[in-house]
């Protein structure tokens, strides 16, 4: 810490409090409706229905959260989230790994194994991180239809394997361009093969971007609505579309109570993998740029 | 055939020629230096030598046996690189064994390997730490351990000295030099410092411009460079070029050069065959510690100068006394014993040492040689 203090630049006192006034103000903007659905999801529906938002709980219980759980009616089943939640995850976790390690991969052959064309093929694959999703979803249909996989969790890991691979791609092509070559021929000589060289040398050096690639992936494929409501359907659907359903479906009375909880419930996980690794995160964007 | 054969080598990337027609051997248990300017060649030509780049024309033979197309790991090798590349993630012992594991060495007899190879360079202490823990020398011992641990049949060395301190780059240099009388392996090490050059090697060659320009012993490469390039490169401070005219007086070629007082004088040639030469202009080089004062020549010459002539500038450096002057329109430095009185703006005379001169054609910049 203290090398990255003697690097900073040194700033006024006024010029500093504008900015914690300003950083508080923005945490404040983002925190507040995060705090509103939380204290609503503690509170009896009456007392939603009956006073005030910001008010704080008379009643404090946790029967919202069982509810969107456990109970409440997404669709036409009274199931709660749980089995939703359970799809996302058997859909988010091979989706990241896959597409994290195909992005080491060809970021270990696009920068230690050139070949004649390889930046037009890398520019291809970025190509591939700004095609908007609403281009491709008829013919990815198609293509799920062809092999087989529409309607099916796998089909939706294929389609976000094949969207993350462009990112992840670039996250380790751009880190392993900093990355010594000479280590590559060293480890050649030693007689490490293809593959020996990617796990034993570069891999063990790769923490900082695999964790941004993790994070990166882990919240694009779990926040995902488009493409799990559009190849997904009814039990095999992931969190966000069933957290939609669950919103959508409930007839008569709305359970604003139960809505908010199934809301932070949806977006746990993200948290949760940004609390754990974040503090790699920066780091990792960081790595390459700066050396030591 | 030579234990190491490099025979008529050209490399090219896409259209540009960067190596011409190479052709070095290199007998069992040698020490050849590849010395040269930055670009000329030398890294690229060592890398074909390990298999790292693809041959364009010509081969390269190891004990016996066509290395072309063979794999890095199996020509048996081993090669010391300019960042030391210690791979970050593993241990100094780890580093050591890492290539005896990939070719299916036994545990235990790695482990007796690195040991040996640890005591050898005395690093024993250092094998459970990670690279990022070791100082600069330190990273430099661990590279050579790895690279002896194979027991290769040559040593490649690519500028393993350059990112040195200059006080640790010496000591290692006597190292690398006692390293090689005690194992007496053959080695192929490359730099651009011509006093690592000399003080290595049995063998040198220069490089310039992908061409070898010369390969020699080091006194062959000093006292009879093939070419100008040859000449200044090699020896600091550099070799004096004096452009001269040959005159012929009483049977005896001459080199004519303008002093600094606005004279001529004649400095006879050791050389006969150069009064072929008369009347036409060639240049003359003369080393620094040839051109001393009159007590500091050497006893054994048959041909020591007397010169007069104006000092500009005296650099004292503690062992020596550098001091330049102004011959043939050209600053000239002269290497002197510390002691010796001389001061700027004196006129001093000075003794050159012409049995130590040697010739070069303006046109070809080839050395004119003897007989
Ligand atoms: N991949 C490449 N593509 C094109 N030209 C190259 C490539 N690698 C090297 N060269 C060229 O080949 C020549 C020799 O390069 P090399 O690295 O062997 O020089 P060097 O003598 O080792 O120099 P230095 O002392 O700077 O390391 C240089 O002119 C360089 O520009
Ligand atoms: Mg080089």
């Amino acid at each position: 810490m203290s090398s990255a203090q003697t690097q900073s630049v040194r700033t006024g006192r006024v010029t500093r409090s504008f900015i914690y006034l300003f950083l508080l103000v923005s945490a404040l903007f983002y925190l507040l409706p995060f705090f509103i659905m939380l204290l609503n999801s503690v509170k009896p529906l009456g007392e939603i229905t009956g006073g005030n938002m910001m008010a704080m709980p008379e009643v404090f219980t946790l029967e919202a959260w069982k509810a969107a759980w456990s109970t409440a009616q997404v669709g036409v089943e009274p199931t709660g989230l749980r089995p939703y939640f359970w799809n996302s995850i058997k859909m988010v976790v091979p989706a990241v790994f896959i597409s994290t390690i195909l992005g080491a991969l060809n970021g270990y052959v696009l920068t230690k194994w050139r070949f004649k064309y390889d930046t037009i093929l890398f520019g291809l694959m970025l190509f591939s991180c700004f095609i908007p999703f609403q281009i491709v979803l008829i013919p990815m249909a198609r293509i799920l239809g062809i092999v087989g996989l529409s309607g099916s969790t796998y089909g939706l890991i294929l389609v976000h394997v094949v969207y993350g691979v462009g990112f992840s791609t670039l996250y380790f092509r751009n880190y392993y361009a900093a990355f010594p070559t000479e280590l590559v021929r060293a480890a050649q000589i030693d007689g490490a093969g293809f593959f020996q060289i990617f796990y034993r040398i570069l891999l063990p050096s790769s923490g900082p971007i695999i964790v941004v690639c993790v994070i990166w992936q882990f919240t694009n494929i779990w926040n995902d609505f488009l493409f799990g409501a559009s190849f997904a359907s009814g039990s095999g659907a992931p969190m966000t579309v069933a957290l939609n359903n669950l919103v959508q479906s409930s007839t008569g009375v709305k359970e604003y109570n139960v809505h908010f909880a199934g809301a932070i419930l949806a977006a746990l996980p993200t948290l949760l993998v940004y609390i754990v690794a974040g503090r790699y995160f920066v780091r990792g964007l960081m790595a390459g740029s700066v050396k030591g | 055939m030579s234990f190491l054969n490099i025979n008529n080598v050209t490399k090219s990337y896409g259209s540009i020629e960067v190596l011409h027609q190479i052709n070095v051997s290199v007998e069992e248990g040698e020490f050849l230096v590849l010395v040269g300017p930055s670009g000329c060649g030398k890294s690229t030509l060592l890398y074909m030598i390990a298999g790292l780049e693809d041959i364009t024309s010509g081969d390269i033979s190891i004990n016996n046996r066509i290395v072309n197309g063979v794999h890095p790991s199996n020509r048996n090798i081993a090669m010391v690189f300019q960042s030391y590349a210690l791979y970050p993630n593993m241990t100094v012992g780890q580093n050591i064994t890492f290539g005896l594991e990939m070719h299916g060495v036994p545990a235990p007899e790695r482990e007796k390997a690195m040991n040996d190879v640890a005591k050898l360079l005395q690093i024993e202490q250092l094998l459970g730490r990670k690279p990022w823990q070791l100082s600069g020398g330190q990273r430099q011992r661990v590279a050579m351990g790895r690279a002896l641990v194979r027991n290769p049949d040559v040593f490649l060395f690519d500028e393993p000295l350059s990112n040195l301190d200059a006080k640790l780059r010496v000591n290692m240099r006597t190292e690398i030099k006692k390293l090689h009388e005690k194992l007496k392996k053959t080695i192929v090490y490359v730099t651009h410092d011509q006093i690592e050059a000399m003080t290595l090697s049995t063998r040198i060659a220069v490089m310039y411009q992908g061409y070898v320009q010369q390969l020699g012993t080091p006194k062959e490469i000093y006292d009879t460079p093939a070419n100008l390039f040859v000449a200044t490169f090699m020896g600091s401070p550099a070799m004096n070029i004096l452009p001269a005219k040959v005159v012929v007086q009483d049977n005896r070629p001459h080199a004519s050069v303008a002093t600094s007082e606005g004279n001529t004088v004649l400095l006879p040639f050791s050389q006969a065959n150069l009064a072929a030469w008369q009347g036409k202009d060639i240049l003359l080089g003369i080393r620094p510690e040839a051109i001393t004062d009159l007590d500091g020549a050497d006893r054994k010459s048959s041909n020591i100068v007397n010169l007069q002539n104006r000092v500009d500038v005296t650099e004292p450096s503690g062992s020596d006394t550098f001091v330049t002057m102004t011959l043939a329109d050209r600053d000239t430095i002269a290497r002197m014993r510390a002691d010796v009185s001389v001061a700027a703006g004196d006129v001093f005379d000075f003794a050159v040492n012409m049995d130590k001169a040697v010739v070069f054609d303006p046109e070809t910049e080839e050395r004119i040689t003897e007989g």
